[in-house]
């Protein structure tokens, strides 16, 4: 945990693009589970911040 | 030696040509090569994309091309993201998607698993189990349509023979309850192929002499099974499951054949919501926009998984 930490203050890949994978994948859940509108309203939001992410940190250093 | 093919290019080349390349860096030879596949790349897919991400946040409308177009900001996004209809066509496409890669992948790695044990007649069961998957969609449709029949359908009898019900009491594409899962037999039928065959290459891809040392170590086969073969095939398991998610995230021709989308609106597909909004409500702004969430979804989840496959691959 305390190296993700580290990861994500000293910009590095690996903690970065793990962020980015759980906001995808949480936008993806949050558009397909059958509980909560307001969970499928912000979807798309959380999965399109979660991809521009995951496109920009792709680009940091390991 | 191994130059005389350029050679014989070289000299098949005509002089015009050759003196105007003459003067031409390696590094311009390689653009004028690459230039063509870039220029096809950015026509059919990067000018599309950019298109319909600008129609997104327009009211445009196709059947009325010279009508005034009005710049309506997120106001597409927000009204799809706030539909009811729209979030059950996600619920829908969510329960055909982990339906049919749950049962593809099991089905299609035990399948695998059977093949690649030497026995009489492998190659023929082989092409017999490949068959679905080379028959056109519509077709498949088709004939499970048929196949679903309550008087006359073979399935029926199947299942009547199994559980003793009477194969006229209940409909596959009828009912609301059973037709999700009609889909996603049908898709099961046609697509566990493609499956078998990409964990076959991974299971022949293990070396016997992996299996050899494990049996010098007195391994048990269950052991083997979990410790050797699971591990080494499932960068493509992982593979199956990226094509088979992403194939299925786009479903069209076989639901639509099959059921239409019914009954109601129960297996009405994403794409299917989608074509509808586009081509027959001639919404195109705003199907415009539910394309852009689509793709976006998909396209995370690819970046996602490519990620996971490169790991796998380098352990």
């Amino acid at each position: 945990m305390t190296s993700f930490f580290n990861g994500l203050v000293r910009f590095r890949r690996g903690a970065w693009e793990m962020l980015a994978s759980v906001l995808i994948a949480l936008g993806v859940v949050m558009l397909m589970q059958p509980f909560f509108l307001v969970a499928f309203t912000y979807s798309f939001i959380v999965t399109l911040v979660g991809t521009v992410m995951f496109i920009i940190v792709s680009h940091f250093p390991e | 030696m191994t130059h005389a093919p350029m050679e014989k290019i070289a000299r098949a080349t005509p002089a015009p040509v050759a003196r105007r390349i003459k003067g031409l860096s390696d590094r311009a030879i390689a653009w004028i090569f690459v230039a063509p596949s870039i220029f096809l790349l950015l026509a059919v897919n990067i000018f599309p994309l950019i298109w319909t991400i600008r129609l997104s946040f327009t009211d445009y409308r196709v059947n009325r091309p010279n009508r005034d177009v009005e710049w309506v900001g997120l106001r597409n996004y927000e009204r799809i993201l706030t539909d009811d209809g729209i979030w059950a066509t996600m619920q829908a496409t969510a329960h055909f998607l982990i339906w049919t890669i749950v049962l593809q992948v099991i089905i299609g790695f035990a399948l695998a698993y059977l093949i690649n044990k030497k026995f009489k007649g492998n190659d023929l069961w082989t092409t017999v189990i490949v068959l679905p998957m080379m028959l056109s969609p519509a077709v498949v449709g088709n004939f499970w349509t048929f196949l679903y029949q309550p008087q006359i359908g073979l399935f029926n009898y199947v299942i009547a023979f199994f559980t003793g019900a009477d194969p006229a009491s209940f409909s596959m594409i009828g009912d609301v309850n059973l037709a999700p899962w009609a889909i996603v037999i049908a898709d099961t039928w046609m697509w566990t192929p493609f499956v078998m065959l990409i964990c076959l290459a991974g299971l022949r891809s293990i070396p016997d002499s992996i299996y050899e040392a494990a049996e010098c170590d007195r391994a048990s086969k269950w052991r083997q099974f979990w410790t050797i073969t699971i591990p080494m095939a499932l960068p493509f398991l992982m593979l199956a499951v990226l094509f088979r998610g992403i194939e299925n995230f786009k479903m069209f021709d076989l639901v639509v054949q099959l059921t239409g989308g019914g009954p109601g609106n129960t297996t009405t597909l994403t794409s299917i919501d989608l074509k509808r909004e586009a081509f027959e409500r001639w919404r195109t702004g705003y199907s415009s926009a539910y394309a852009v969430i689509l793709f976006v979804t998909v396209f995370g989840l690819a970046s996602i998984y490519v990620k996971a496959l490169n790991k796998v691959k380098e352990r």
